[in-house]
C-alpha cells in the first residue's frame, strides 16, 4: 500500500469520514446494469437460497429456493434466473456496431483488416462482493454442462431450457473479472474500496454495509460508528440489523429463523403427498404455499438490505467523472462480450472444466498486459494515482526551465531538444532511461541525460529540489524543426513517466493443436464435457 | 581396529556428474536432460562445454537464456573457450540491445533476424526475443539457461524451435512470479506461471534427471548450511576444505563493530553485525550506514584473499565485493552512503540482479532488518539463497536485532494448492535456519 | 480453553458460530466416508498413496475405546503396534494421540490413521469443503496441512517407540466431496514443509499462548496444568492485533477495539506498518506527515511529509466528497 493510500486512511480514521483515493471514477458504469445479489446454503457447494435479481432498482425479482436440497427447485430457480439474465444479454447482443479487426489470413498467413460487428453496448453485471463473484462462477461451472431435453433426449435428468447457456454466460463473465480493469462483472465492495479509503482495514471494507456507512454515514453519526452498527449490531432475537451481503448468509439466521422454516416446509410437503383426498388437498396445499412464503419473505429480508446498498454504491459511484481510459477499457469488454456472443451463435462447446496450455498461458500474457495497462491509464488519469506513483519514484512532474535545441548525428539529422526539468520528485532514473509523458493522448518519449544540482539551475537544495535533463527522441514529425507544440516551453508545466503508457502486444504463443512436447502435446477435440452424475442426495 | 571411510574426492564427483550429463545430451535417446545446479557449481562450465561438444558433433544449436546479460555473458565465454566458433547474436531492435565488447569479436555475428544467421554452429538469445521467432526449421538441439527462473509459459512459446533440448538451472534462487493472480491454474502440469522444469518434468517424468555435486563458489563453512537450509532433499558440498580457503588483513582491527564482524567473517566466513532491534523504514540509515562502514572497512585494511586458484594471495579490492539488498531502495541507499565514503566501485545491487553472479565478500542487508512483518516477498527462500550463496570467501549480514523473534510472530501460513509439487523448504523455517547459524558469528554494533 | 465463552464475557461477543446446514452436512459426510468399515477410505488410501500394494478388501478397525485421553492414547498405540505387525490395511477411526509440548502433555484426535499393508502409517484429514474439478479452496487446504501435521510428528512420537520404527508418511490423505456432489474423492497433501515448521515452533515455544495457537481445534490440555500459571500466561498476551485475526480468533473482536482505543495502525493491516518506521499509532503518522512531529531527518518522516504534499496537491482544494448524494446507508 503506497504511504499516500495509508496516510488517506489514517485521515478517515482521524475525521471518521472515508477519504478520496481517486478524483475520477476508474470503471466504467453501464447506465443500467443487472444487479444480482445472491444467497447461498451453509455447508453445500453452489446450492442457491435464494437471490434479488434485476436492473430496476425499484423491483427487482424475487427468487428462492425454499427447499435447497432439492434438485428439482434448484432447477426452477435457475430456469428463472435464466428468464431474467439471459434477454438482458441478448438485448445487448443484437445491438451491433462495423468494426475492423486484424487477422492472419489462413491462406497467405498474412495479417489482413477484416470487417466485423461489435456489439455497442456490453451487458454489465453487479454483485455485492468479492464472494458474489466467486459465487457467479460455482454458478457457471454448475450449470454449463447440463443438458436440456431438447440437446440430448437420452439424458436422464435434463436441465430447463437456457439453463446451460446461462452457465456458460455465466462463467464467461467470472473468467472476465478476473482480467484487470475489466468492468463486465464487478463485485461493488471492491470497486468502491477502490476509490474511497475508509479507517477499517481491506478486509473489512468486504462488508458492504459498514463500507458504505464510513462513506455515507447517517447524519448525526461519524462513519466509524455507523460501521461497527452495520457490522456487529443485532436485534432482539439475535438477527444482524444488517445482514451480510452473502452469498453466505449469517448462522444466527439459518439457526433460529431458516431452518425451522425449511422444517415446516418439508412437513406441509410430506403431509401434502400423504394426502388422501382433493379437499385434503387442497387444505394442505395452502399450508406448503404458507411455508414457501415464509421462506421467501425470510430470504427477502435478508437480500433486501444489501439490494438497496448496492445501488446506493452505485449511486456514490456516479458522483465521480468517469477516468478517460475507462471508455478504452469498456470498448475491450465489449469485444470480450461480442466474442464469446460468436462462440455462442457458432455453436462451439462450453468452455472446458480446466484450461489447456495454450488457453492458460494466453489468458495469463492478456491479464498481465492489461493489469499494466490499467496502472498507466489510472495514473494517467488521475492526479491522485499519479503522485503516488511520483512518490515511488515512477514519474516526476516540474516546470520546464530551460530548453536547448540539439540534433541527432545522422546524414539527416532530427530534432533531439534537451528540456531541463525542475521538480520536487526523486525518480530512479539509471543511465538512459526511457521516460514518457502523454502528448494529445500519445505518448511522447525521451531519454534521460543528467542531474543537475547546485547554482547552476537556482534550485534550492534544501527542498530536496533539482533538476534533470531530457532529451526528447519522438512524436515531433519529419522536419528538420519541431512540429509547434511537439516540445514543451520553458514555464511549462510537465509529467514524465518511467513507465510506458500503452502495452506491445506479446509474442505470439502456438495454436493449441501444435502444443509441444514439454507441455503434453496437443490436447485433443474440443468436446462437451459429461455433465456431473445426480446423486442420491440431490433426489428426496 | 580399521575404519574405512569413504573420502569424498569433489573433483572426481563432478566429473563423473558432467560425464554422465554430457553422454546423456549427445548420445541419449530422451528428448530431455534436466541439471540441476546450486550456486557455483559449473554450470556456466557445463552449458560453454556442453555448446562446444555439440557444435564439434557437427549439431545446430540454439540456446536461449532469460536475460540479455546472461546472453551476452555466454557469447563472450565462448568466444573466449574457443575463439574461432560461428556464433550468432539475436538481438532484439531496442537501441543498445547488446553488450557493445561483443562487437570487438569476429566471429561473433549480430542480428535482429533469425533469417540472418541460419547455418551458424551457435545462435543465443533470450527466450523472450526467440518467442518472435516464427518459421523457420527446428534446430536439432537446445540448450535451456536459468531453466528454472524461466516460466512455463515462456517455454511453451520456443519449444517448437527445438527437437530436445539441455535444461539447465538452479532450483534454489528466486522461482519466476506473474504480476497478476494465476491460482486458477495452480495443480496443473502446465501451470503457465509456473518453471519451465516443472511443467517439462510433470509431462515427461522419465527424462534423465542429473546434478551437480560440488559447488566451486561456496566454502567449506558455507557450503553445509547453504545445503541444508535451501536444498534439504538435494544436499551438495563444498569443493574446497576448511584449510584451502584464507581471508588476512594486513591492518588490525580497531575493535570497531566493523572490524570485529570483518575478523570473525574472515575467520568463520560468516559475521552478522547485529544493531539494536527497532522497527524501521526499509531504507533505515543507521543500518545502511553501518553496512557502508563494513565496505569500507574491508576495503581499507588491505584485504587479501588466498584460495586453490593460486598459490599467491589476490588483493580484496572492490570488484571483488558485492553488497546485496531485497529492495530496489535500499540498493539506492547503499550505493549514495558508499559513494559519500568514496566506495562507489563496489557492486551493489537487490536479489534479483545477483542471481549468477560471484564475489569474494558479500554485505548484505538482511531483508527482515528492522520489519514490522514479514510478508511473502521477505520470507521467499529464493531470495535469501540468493544473498546467501554469492561469495567465495565470507559473507557479512547486517540486521537489526528481534528477528527470530517477528519470524515467530509471522508463523508460515501459506496457502496450499492441491497437486504441486513440493520443491522448496519453507521460507520461515530457512530463515530460522540461516538466523540460528549466524546467531553463533554475532558481533554487536558499536562505532 | 473457550475463547467463545471468553469473548461473550468480555463483552465482544464472536460472530462465530456454525450454521446446522453445514454442521449436518459435514457430519454426513464423514459417516459415509467411514461407513463400511472404512472401504471407500480405504479405497483412497490404495488408490492415492500406495496403488502398488494390494488393494485393501476388508480392513480391520479395532475398537480404540478407553477411559481418559491417556487411557485412549495407550489403546491407540497398541492398535498401531499390532495393525503393523499384522502387515494388513487397518483403519484407526478417532485414534487418540498424545504430544509434548513445552513440558506438557496435549492429547490429540485426528480423523483416521490408516495403517498400510508395508506396516507404514498415514493420517487422514476429512474436511467438508468441495474439491472442485481437482482443486480445492488453497486457504483450508493450508489449514488442513497444518494440522494434519502435527498428527504427523505426534505419531513419529509414538512409531519411534516401536523396534523397528515404522515409517509416517509425510503425505498425509485429505478427504473432500467431489464437485457438488457429497461423494468423497481425495488428494495427497505433502506436508514435509508443515512438519518442519511446527517441529521448530514445538521446539521454540514457552508461552502457553502461543501454544495454543499453534495446535489444532478439539485439542485439549492436561488438567493438572496449574490454573494460576494459565490465566497469568493468558494475561501477559501482547496486543498483537491484525485484522486476519477477525477470521481465525473468537477473542478478535475485543482485541480489535483494544487496538483501535490505542490508535494502533496496525488495526488497519499488518503492512501499513512496513513504511511507517517506528511510528505506530494514527496520532503520531498524522502529526509526523502535518510536520507537527518528528524528525525530518528520519526517512520514514521525510517520506510522510512528502506523500502528504503530493495528497494535497493532487487533490488540490477539492472537495473531498460530495454531500448531496441520493439515499442513505440503509442498516
Amino acid at each position: 500500500m503506497s504511504l499516500i493510500t495509508t496516510l488517506a486512511r489514517l485521515e478517515a480514521v482521524d475525521t471518521g469520514r472515508a477519504q478520496p483515493l481517486a478524483t475520477v471514477r476508474h470503471r466504467h458504469l453501464s447506465e443500467r446494469p443487472l444487479v444480482f445479489v445472491p444467497l447461498t446454503t451453509a455447508g453445500e457447494a453452489g446450492a442457491p437460497l435464494g437471490a434479488l435479481v434485476g436492473t430496476d432498482r425499484d423491483a427487482p425479482r424475487l427468487l428462492v429456493v425454499p427447499q435447497p436440497r432439492d434438485r428439482d427447485l434448484r432447477f426452477a430457480f435457475l430456469a428463472e434466473l435464466a428468464g431474467v439474465v439471459l434477454p438482458y444479454i441478448d438485448a445487448c447482443g443484437e445491438d451491433v456496431e462495423a468494426a475492423e479487426r486484424t487477422e492472419t489470413d489462413p491462406e497467405t498467413g498474412k495479417r489482413v483488416k477484416v470487417e466485423v460487428e461489435l456489439c455497442a453496448d456490453a451487458p454489465q453485471l453487479i454483485v455485492p462482493s468479492r464472494a458474489g463473484i466467486e459465487f457467479v462462477r460455482l454458478l457457471g461451472r454448475s450449470m454449463r454442462f447440463r443438458r436440456t431435453a431438447e440437446q440430448d433426449p437420452e439424458t436422464p435428468h435434463p436441465a430447463p431450457p437456457h439453463v446451460p447457456l446461462l452457465g456458460r454466460w455465466l462463467t464467461h463473465y467470472g473468467e472476465r473479472a478476473r482480467v484487470p480493469g475489466s468492468a463486465l462483472l464487478l463485485a461493488l465492495t471492491d470497486v468502491v474500496s477502490r476509490h474511497w479509503a475508509t479507517g477499517q482495514s481491506s478486509l473489512e471494507d468486504q462488508h458492504l454495509g459498514a463500507l458504505l456507512a464510513w462513506i455515507d454515514p447517517p447524519e448525526n453519526e461519524s462513519g466509524a460508528e455507523a460501521a461497527l452498527r452495520a457490522e456487529l449490531r443485532r436485534d432482539a432475537k439475535g438477527q444482524l440489523l444488517c445482514p451480510p451481503a452473502g452469498p453466505a448468509t449469517d448462522p444466527a439466521f439459518d439457526n433460529k429463523l431458516l431452518a425451522p422454516a425449511i422444517e415446516r416446509y418439508d412437513r406441509a410437503r410430506t403431509a401434502l403427498a400423504a394426502a388422501e383426498d382433493g379437499l385434503q388437498a387442497d387444505d394442505r396445499l395452502g399450508e406448503l404455499t404458507a411455508a414457501e412464503r415464509e421462506i421467501r419473505e425470510l430470504v427477502d429480508s435478508r437480500t433486501r438490505p444489501t439490494w438497496d446498498a448496492v445501488w446506493h454504491g452505485l449511486d456514490l459511484l456516479r458522483t465521480l467523472p468517469e477516468g478517460t481510459h475507462a471508455a478504452d477499457r469498456w470498448t475491450r469488454d465489449r469485444w470480450s462480450f461480442t466474442g464469446h456472443r460468436d462462440r455462442v451463435l457458432a455453436g462451439e462447446p462450453p468452455q472446458p472444466r480446466r484450461d489447456d496450455a495454450v488457453t492458460a498461458a494466453n489468458k495469463l500474457a492478456t491479464r498481465e498486459r492489461e493489469q499494466a495497462r490499467l496502472e498507466a491509464q489510472e495514473a494517467l488519469d488521475d492526479p491522485l494515482v499519479m503522485a503516488g506513483r511520483r512518490l515511488a519514484g515512477e514519474a516526476f512532474a516540474g516546470e520546464v526551465t530551460d530548453i536547448v535545441m540539439a540534433y541527432s548525428e545522422s546524414k539527416r539529422p532530427s530534432p533531439r531538444p534537451l528540456v531541463t526539468i525542475r521538480t520536487d520528485d526523486r525518480p530512479h532514473l539509471a543511465e538512459r532511461a526511457k521516460v514518457y509523458r502523454s502528448l494529445g493522448g500519445k505518448p511522447q518519449a525521451a531519454e534521460f541525460v543528467e542531474y543537475v544540482e547546485g547554482e547552476a539551475d537556482g534550485a534550492d537544495i534544501d527542498t530536496g529540489g533539482r533538476s534533470i535533463v531530457l532529451r526528447i527522441v519522438d512524436k515531433m514529425g519529419r522536419g528538420k524543426e519541431p512540429e509547434s507544440g511537439s516540445v514543451p516551453e520553458k514555464g511549462d508545466l510537465v509529467c514524465f513517466t518511467l513507465f510506458e503508457h500503452e502495452q506491445r502486444g506479446g509474442a505470439k504463443l502456438p495454436d493449441p493443436e501444435d502444443t509441444p512436447w514439454t507441455h503434453g502435446g496437443p490436447p485433443g477435440e474440443a468436446t462437451h464435457p459429461p455433465a456431473d452424475p445426480v446423486t442420491e442426495e440431490d433426489v428426496l | 581396529m580399521t575404519t574405512t571411510t569413504a573420502v569424498f574426492d569433489p573433483g572426481a564427483e563432478a566429473t563423473r556428474a558432467t560425464d554422465a550429463i554430457l553422454r546423456d545430451t549427445l548420445h541419449g535417446t530422451h528428448r530431455g536432460v534436466v541439471v540441476d545446479s546450486p550456486p557455483g557449481a559449473g554450470k556456466s562450465t557445463l552449458v560453454v562445454r556442453a555448446a562446444l561438444e555439440l557444435a564439434d558433433a557437427g549439431r545446430p544449436l540454439m540456446v536461449i537464456a532469460q536475460t540479455n546479460a546472461q546472453v551476452d555473458d555466454l557469447v563472450l565465454r565462448l568466444a573466449e573457450k574457443r575463439p574461432g566458433l560461428p556464433v550468432g547474436r539475436l538481438h532484439s531492435s531496442d537501441p543498445d540491445p547488446y553488450d557493445k565488447a561483443l562487437d570487438d569479436l569476429p566471429n561473433v555475428r549480430k542480428s535482429a533476424k533469425a533469417g540472418d544467421l541460419a547455418g551458424l554452429d551457435v545462435v543465443i538469445s533470450t527466450a523472450a526475443k526467440w518467442a518472435h521467432v516464427k518459421g523457420v526449421e527446428p534446430w536439432g538441439h537446445a540448450i535451456v539457461d536459468e531453466a528454472y527462473q524461466m516460466r512455463s509459459d515462456a517455454l511453451l512459446a520456443v519449444a517448437g524451435l527445438f527437437e530436445r533440448a539441455l535444461f539447465v538451472g538452479d532450483p534454489g534462487q528466486l522461482d519466476p512470479f506473474a504480476i497478476v493472480g494465476s491460482e486458477q491454474w495452480a495443480g496443473l502440469s502446465y501451470d503457465p506461471s509456473a518453471s519451465a522444469v516443472t511443467t517439462l518434468l510433470a509431462h515427461n517424468p522419465q527424462l534423465p534427471q542429473h546434478r551437480l555435486p560440488v559447488s566451486w563458489r561456496l566454502p567449506a563453512s558455507a557450503a553445509p548450511l547453504v545445503s541444508a537450509a535451501f536444498y534439504p532433499y538435494t544436499p551438495f558440498r563444498s569443493g574446497t576444505d576448511h584449510d584451502d580457503r584464507r581471508l588476512d588483513f594486513a591492518i588490525p582491527s580497531d575493535g570497531s563493530g566493523p572490524d570485529r564482524v570483518i575478523d570473525e567473517a574472515a575467520e568463520s566466513g560468516w559475521g552478522l553485525l547485529e544493531l539494536p532491534a527497532r522497527h524501521t523504514p526499509r531504507t533505515d540509515p543507521e543500518a545502511v550506514g553501518a553496512l557502508a562502514q563494513v565496505v569500507r572497512r574491508l576495503l581499507d585494511r588491505g584485504g587479501a584473499a588466498t584460495s586453490e586458484r593460486s598459490p599467491d594471495p589476490t588483493p580484496l579490492t572492490a570488484d571483488r565485493i558485492a553488497v546485496g539488498t531485497a529492495h530496489r531502495d535500499q540498493a539506492a541507499a547503499v550505493r549514495s552512503a558508499l559513494s559519500e565514503l568514496g566506495a562507489d566501485d563496489v557492486t551493489v545491487d537487490t536479489a534479483n540482479r545477483l542471481q549468477g553472479r560471484e564475489y569474494d565478500v558479500t554485505v548484505v542487508l538482511h531483508p527482515l532488518s528492522g520489519r514490522p512483518d514479514a510478508t511473502a516477498f521477505h520470507l521467499e527462500t529464493g531470495r535469501l539463497c540468493v544473498l546467501a550463496s554469492r561469495h567465495r570467501h565470507a559473507c557479512i549480514v547486517i540486521s537489526r536485532a528481534g528477528v527470530p523473534a517477528l519470524l515467530d510472530d509471522h508463523p508460515s501460513t501459506e496457502p496450499v494448492q492441491l497437486g504441486v509439487p513440493l520443491k522448496f523448504p519453507d521460507g520461515w523455517e530457512a530463515n530460522h535456519a540461516v538466523l540460528s547459524h549466524l546467531a553463533e558469528h554475532r558481533v554487536p554494533w558499536q562505532p | 480453553m473457550n475463547k467463545a465463552a471468553l469473548a461473550s464475557s468480555l463483552g465482544s461477543p464472536s460472530a462465530f458460530g456454525q450454521s446446522q446446514f453445514a454442521f449436518m452436512r459435514g457430519n454426513a459426510f464423514e459417516a459415509r466416508v467411514k461407513a463400511d468399515g472404512g472401504a471407500e477410505l480405504l479405497r483412497l488410501v490404495h488408490e492415492k498413496l500406495d496403488a502398488g500394494s494390494e488393494p485393501p478388501v476388508a480392513g480391520l478397525v479395532p475398537d480404540l475405546a478407553a477411559v481418559g485421553p491417556e487411557g485412549r492414547a495407550a489403546r491407540t498405540a497398541l492398535a498401531l503396534r499390532e495393525a503393523t505387525e499384522a502387515g494388513a490395511w487397518t483403519l484407526l477411526d478417532h485414534p487418540m494421540l498424545a504430544l509434548d509440548v513445552a513440558g506438557s502433555p496435549a492429547y490429540l484426535e485426528p480423523d483416521a490413521v490408516v495403517v498400510h499393508p508395508d506396516g507404514s502409517w498415514t493420517v487422514v484429514e476429512i474436511k467438508s469443503f468441495p474439491m472442485l474439478d481437482g482443486s480445492a479452496d488453497a486457504a483450508k487446504v493450508g489449514a488442513a496441512a497444518r494440522q494434519s501435521a502435527v498428527y504427523v510428528l505426534a505419531l513419529e512420537r509414538v512409531a519411534d517407540r516401536l523396534t523397528p520404527a515404522p515409517e509416517v508418511r509425510h503425505s498425509v490423505l485429505l478427504v473432500c466431496p467431489k464437485d457438488f456432489s457429497n461423494l468423497p474423492t481425495a488428494s495427497a497433501v505433502d506436508v514435509r514443509k508443515q512438519r518442519s515448521v511446527t517441529r521448530r515452533q514445538l521446539d521454540r515455544l514457552t508461552r502457553i499462548e502461543d501454544i495454543a495457537d499453534a495446535l489444532p481445534e478439539g485439542t485439549c490440555f492436561a488438567p493438572d496444568l496449574p490454573t494460576p500459571d494459565l490465566t497469568a500466561a493468558v494475561e501477559s498476551v501482547p496486543a498483537t492485533y491484525a485484522p486476519e485475526c477477525l477470521s481465525t480468533c473468537e477473542l478478535a473482536f475485543h482485541c480489535r477495539d483494544r487496538s483501535r482505543t490505542e490508535g494502533a495502525v496496525t488495526s488497519l493491516g499488518r503492512s501499513l506498518r512496513a513504511e511507517l518506521g517506528g511510528l505506530t499509532t494514527v496520532d503520531d503518522v498524522l502529526s509526523a506527515a502535518r510536520g507537527d512531529s518528528g524528525d525530518p531527518a528520519d526517512p520514514a518522516v521525510a517520506a510522510l511529509r512528502r506523500a502528504a504534499e503530493l495528497r494535497a496537491e493532487a487533490l488540490g482544494g477539492r472537495e473531498g466528497l460530495r454531500s448531496e448524494v441520493p439515499g442513505r446507508t440503509p442498516c
